[in-house]
């Protein structure tokens, strides 16, 4: 399939683009402070400890990769399922899913104890940890959407294309998977400790990419003046519906079968009706799925589509993000069960107690940081690479 | 001058070749990284004579142990050069005390909690650099030198055995390094069992010296060995059993 669209650099007309892009330079900036700081002062600085050891720099870096392998929908969309309204968008899709790739994993590396030792993750692998599996599914994502960009731009291989798009398609999957097993493979945390995780990231990847994607298509639709294409919109819609019930789906089987086996009452009580349950009911379930749902398929609320996406869009990233809270931090807040059959009264390391965990303002300095830094790139490859057709209307091949 | 058909083919041969051999490069560059450390820890492991043929681990007699005595906890941290940082929360907990109550008789009970040294150590399995690793004697360590300070080992770990170390730390002491922005854990006292096969670990000796001689050292290997005999005699039990992880501490009476 050849793309005989004309392509363009991003060429900004709307005075707002300085703006986002001075915001992005100060906020990645202030990211890289916060991280200079932590390492320098040491993690004590921040509200994780020897509880809660992974904290909201966690939240922010697998937000960012999963939607990093969500917002590829678009190419994928394009090449693999041979939808042409996603045609004009198959560049931006992919440059957007490098961008925060490489913001995701820039959070979770500053965030180590000794982030000048990544040398050692690069070169040394233990080849049972699930860890360092990903750290080659990472790289070859990049290497991957490079390809696929490279297969794309360059019309001599315009036929390699489908063939490019499988290989991603199959890759995230896989990457996917891999950041679910993360906290799958815990088989210490009754919390985690399930196969399910690995689909329900497949799901929560798919709902913050494509949230992603629909937020970075509409304001760059305004920056480059052309009129939104609907049917995309609506694709993108119907899609994002789609996704969010499947990732409900999956947190409630998740629920729902943890609350059959007796030894994870607890933990559920703890996640249902307990501490981070209003995490749990008001943020992941009514702001992420039931008010994203409703204001997307209801058409009688006479808002426009392009509206209707955007508060859908931002209401299910917020949902994924709270998501990502109960299953981070929710987890390893729940008291580990030693002594099935006994209660703890005492202890000098607070095996009875629910860990406090507050982040810091070095936390959510490092992780608006990483996404401001993951905008910052895709806005830079957008303007020294033509990935934007002449208009996102250009369904119809050009010459 | 123009190129005739030999030196244009001579040309393509050396350009294949040059491709050979920065192919083969390439490959032994990839390969070199997996391998080097290999050959280098089975070299420390034939030096320290470390083998096999013994397992060193621990026996709790939990009837011993006595509530509010925290000597083997004292011992550890004297040893280690562990000290308060001020903040519980992260604080190093090496070894920790724990009292319990059974739920249906009511039956209290007090124990120390440290790394299990498990034979099929969750920690050592998620580690990404393979910083944590288990010795031949069955003693789970954390090489300093290439823990990254991931903390996915604290996640791991069903016992949270395990510290990071939140703060620049300070008079250290050379048998025990530590380093901020590093994971660590009980090391069973390695400095003293590889140097004579008579020293305890500190958390054991104390324990003896406040007079419970609630903590027993030795060869789970030696069918004939005291804490063999101990664990045998008294049924001695795995804290979480039921992740079958083959632990090196056994709890009596618990």
């Amino acid at each position: 399939m050849i793309d005989q669209a004309r392509y363009e650099t991003l060429a900004p007309r709307a005075f707002s683009y300085p703006l986002v892009l001075i915001a992005c330079v100060l906020l990645a900036g202030v990211g890289a402070y916060c991280a200079l700081t932590m390492e320098h002062a040491g993690h004590s600085i921040t509200g994780m400890n020897n509880h809660v050891v992974w904290g909201l720099p966690h939240v922010f870096a697998v937000s960012l990769i999963v939607a990093a392998s969500g917002a590829l929908n678009g190419a994928t969309m394009a090449s693999v399922f041979g939808l042409a309204h996603y045609k004009p968008v198959a560049r931006l899709s992919i440059a957007l899913a490098m961008s925060l790739l490489v913001g995701g994993l820039l959070v979770l590396v500053l965030d180590l104890g000794r982030p000048d030792r990544l040398i050692i993750a690069m070169t040394t692998y233990n080849f049972r940890s699930v860890f360092a599996w990903n750290i080659f599914l990472y790289n070859g994502f990049l290497i991957i959407g490079a390809w696929y960009l490279w297969m794309m731009m360059e019309r001599r291989f315009n036929q390699y294309v489908p063939l490019a798009g499988r290989v991603a398609l199959a890759w995230r999957i896989i990457l996917t998977t891999g950041t679910g097993c993360i906290f799958g493979f815990l088989v210490g945390r009754n919390a985690l400790d399930s196969a399910l995780l690995a689909p329900m990231f497949i799901a929560l990847s798919l709902v913050m990419g494509t949230a992603v994607l629909s937020l970075a298509i509409i304001a760059l639709n305004r920056w480059t003046a052309a009129i939104l294409n609907e049917q995309l919109i609506d694709s993108l819609s119907r899609l994002l519906v789609w996704f969010v019930l499947a990732l409900v789906y999956f947190s409630v089987v998740h629920h729902v079968t943890n609350l059959y086996v007796a030894e994870h009452h607890e933990i559920e009580r703890f996640t249902l009706v307990g501490r981070f349950s209003g995490v749990f009911w008001i943020a992941h379930i009514i702001i992420g799925a039931v008010l994203p749902i409703g204001i997307l398929v209801y058409k009688s609320i006479s808002i426009s589509m392009h509206i209707r996406l955007i508060i859908g869009s931002v209401l299910s990233l917020m949902g994924g993000a709270a998501l990502l809270y109960v299953v981070i931090i929710g987890s390893q807040s729940t008291p580990q069960s030693l002594f099935p059959g006994k209660t703890v009264l005492s202890s000098s390391f607070g095996d009875a107690d629910i860990p406090a965990y507050q982040a810091s303002i070095w936390e959510w300095g490092l992780g608006i940081g990483g996404v401001a830094f993951a905008l910052l790139l895709c806005l830079l490859l957008l303007r020294v690479l033509p990935l934007l057709p002449e208009s996102l209307t250009a369904t119809e091949p050009r010459q | 001058m123009k190129p005739t058909p030999s030196d244009q083919n001579k040309a393509v041969s050396a350009r294949r070749s040059f491709l050979q051999r920065l192919g083969l490069l390439g490959a032994a560059t990839a390969v070199a990284p997996a391998l080097l450390p290999a050959i280098s820890r089975a070299k420390v492991t034939a030096l320290k004579g470390v083998s096999d043929e013994q397992r060193w681990g621990l026996m709790i007699d939990t009837s011993k142990c006595a509530t509010g005595c925290d000597a083997c906890v004292r011992g550890c941290h004297d040893e280690h050069g562990i000290s308060s940082t001020g903040n519980e929360h992260t604080d190093a907990q090496w070894i920790r005390k724990i009292d319990l109550q059974d739920n249906l008789t009511g039956q209290e009970s007090s124990l120390p909690m440290m790394c299990q040294h498990c034979d099929s150590a969750p920690c050592v399995d998620v580690c990404p650099t393979g910083a944590s690793f288990k010795r031949a004697d069955g003693v789970v360590l954390v090489n300093k030198h290439t823990c990254i300070g991931c903390r996915y080992c604290m996640m791991a770990c069903p016992y949270k055995a395990r510290s990071f170390i939140h703060e620049p730390v300070t008079d250290q002491k050379s048998l025990a390094p530590r380093g901020q922005g590093t994971v660590e854990s009980c090391t069973l006292c390695v400095h003293r069992i590889d140097a004579d096969d008579d020293l305890q670990p500190a958390c054991a000796v104390s324990c003896t010296e406040e007079g419970h001689s609630a903590i027993l050292f030795g060869d789970l290997n030696d069918s004939e060995s005291d804490i063999s005999i101990a664990i045998a005699k008294h049924d001695a039990q795995q804290v979480r059993s039921d992740l079958n992880l083959n632990t090196g501490v056994r709890y009596a009476k618990l």
